[in-house]
């Protein structure tokens, strides 16, 4: 099978990588960009640890041809932090412990991340809905929802 | 695998004739990649419709509406003026999956992919839309119930692609619902989904379409649900007679999801509920 190169930008940097053309885009991002943060729970859609954004929009990365992604832009749960500073979702699903495996955490921060740029203050139902594409095995929700809010509200004052 | 992304539809159907092993159209790739991964498909080439502008395009108007296959149930959303006219055609597509599946996942692709419950497929007969179809020589107009002919199973021909959706001339006093009935409130498939398109002229219901999904191999055009309420003003007795038309119309299979009993009679309650939405939304009942 011959391959595809394929030239993106991840969280704001140029990177090209070559794979075979019928990669998934979760599989690149982990095995030959290196970025971990992007997990992979069911493979089909259904789970939503492989979320990402693609221009923009949240998509589930393993449900996208690495080849489709060329020229375009993706966001993970790398870029979310600031440098040093992490971001608010961030600072209260620790606050909060809304997470206790781990392997759904990135998925739910870039939806969540997602969620409120589309939507800054969230009823409790927006949010349920809006993360039902997110499964966690751990944590029950309530404890995710709960600090989405408070991450909601912390941004709104800024 | 090979993976094709052609700038236009004629291109795209060209590839797909000439591939001898089996090509497929990638959409949004919430089907395909699933039956992938499954080891149910093994594409020999996959031909992305993404890079089509003609594909991804909505085009709204009064005198009639066409939607690019490959724009995203997000998109329909998005689109304020569309939500307007065809509230039920973009409320059926947005009940699919999950805001993650929203981002990729296409009416075209929904039909295509010829599940008996697809949540878009009542919603657009019900609306009178038709499928542009592209094969490498010529282009034709199809019905969308004239597409899926049996689960899983299409009337395209080798080379065919979906280019775009048109939606009628909408009247004024024109409104459309979508209904479904899930176990649970997000993220499943229609055990039973029901879509009515209707035009109203001095407060009765002047024309209606009636359509059920997940009770029969495709979903099913009830033209007797249809002529139950023509006439009237959505009273009790031909919303009755309008679920009476429903449930008959129904051969449901029995699973776990739901029992032949439950689907036949559940059709009838959510094809009444969706009249009313739309009649509402019509301007009736003031």
């Amino acid at each position: 099978m011959s391959g595809v190169l394929v030239s993106t930008t991840i969280n704001g940097d140029a990177v090209e990588f070559a794979c075979p053309q019928n990669e998934t885009l979760l599989n690149s991002l982990r095995d030959r960009v290196g970025l971990t943060g992007v997990k992979e729970g069911c493979g089909t859609g259904d789970c939503g640890a492989c979320s990402i954004t693609l221009d923009g929009r949240l998509v589930c990365s393993c449900l996208v041809l690495s080849a489709e992604a060329n020229g375009r832009e993706i966001g993970t749960v790398e870029g979310i932090a600031q440098g040093d500073k992490l971001h608010p979702l961030q600072e209260k699903f620790i606050e909060h412990a809304a997470l206790q495996c781990g392997i759904c955490t990135p998925g739910f921060l870039v939806a969540a991340k997602s969620l409120l740029e589309r939507n800054p203050n969230p009823s409790e139902e927006e949010i349920r809905y809006g993360l039902a594409g997110n499964l966690c095995r751990c944590t029950g929700y309530d404890k995710i929802v709960r600090a989405v809010q408070a991450a909601a509200k912390e941004m709104r004052k800024k | 695998m090979r993976y094709e992304s052609p700038t236009t539809t004629k291109a795209a159907a060209t590839l797909l004739a000439r591939e001898k092993g089996q090509a497929d159209v990638l959409a949004g790739g919430t089907d395909l990649l699933v039956r992938m991964r499954m080891g149910m498909s093994e594409p020999d080439l996959i031909v992305d419709i993404k890079r089509i502008p003609a594909m991804c395009q909505i085009k709204v108007a009064a005198a009639g509406t066409k939607i690019g296959a490959g724009v995203t149930g997000f998109e329909l959303g998005e689109n304020k003026a569309l939500k307007k006219l065809w509230p039920g055609v973009v409320e059926a597509t947005n009940l699919i999956g999950s805001d993650q599946i929203q981002g990729r996942c296409t009416m075209v692709g929904n039909l295509c992919n010829a599940s008996p419950a697809a949540d878009s497929v009542p919603a657009l007969i019900a609306a009178g839309a038709s499928a542009i179809v592209v094969g490498p020589d010529k282009r034709r107009t199809v019905k969308v119930e004239k597409i899926v002919t049996g689960p899983g199973q299409t009337s395209l021909m080798k080379g065919e692609v979906i280019e775009a959706i048109t939606l009628p001339k909408r009247p004024r006093n024109s409104s459309d619902a979508y209904l479904r009935f899930i176990p649970r409130t997000e993220m499943d498939i229609a055990v039973v989904g029901a879509a009515v398109n209707l035009t109203l002229e001095r407060g009765r219901v002047k024309t209606a379409r009636v359509v059920l999904g997940a009770v029969a191999p495709t979903a099913i055009l009830v033209p007797a649900a249809a002529k139950a309420i023509v006439g009237t003003k959505l009273d009790k007795e031909a919303l009755a007679k309008l679920a009476a038309a429903c449930s008959a119309a129904c051969s449901p299979i029995d699973d776990r999801r739901g029992t032949i009993e439950y689907r036949t009679r559940v059709a009838g309650v959510m094809a009444r509920r969706a009249a009313e939405i739309a009649f509402k939304r019509a301007g009736g009942g003031k």
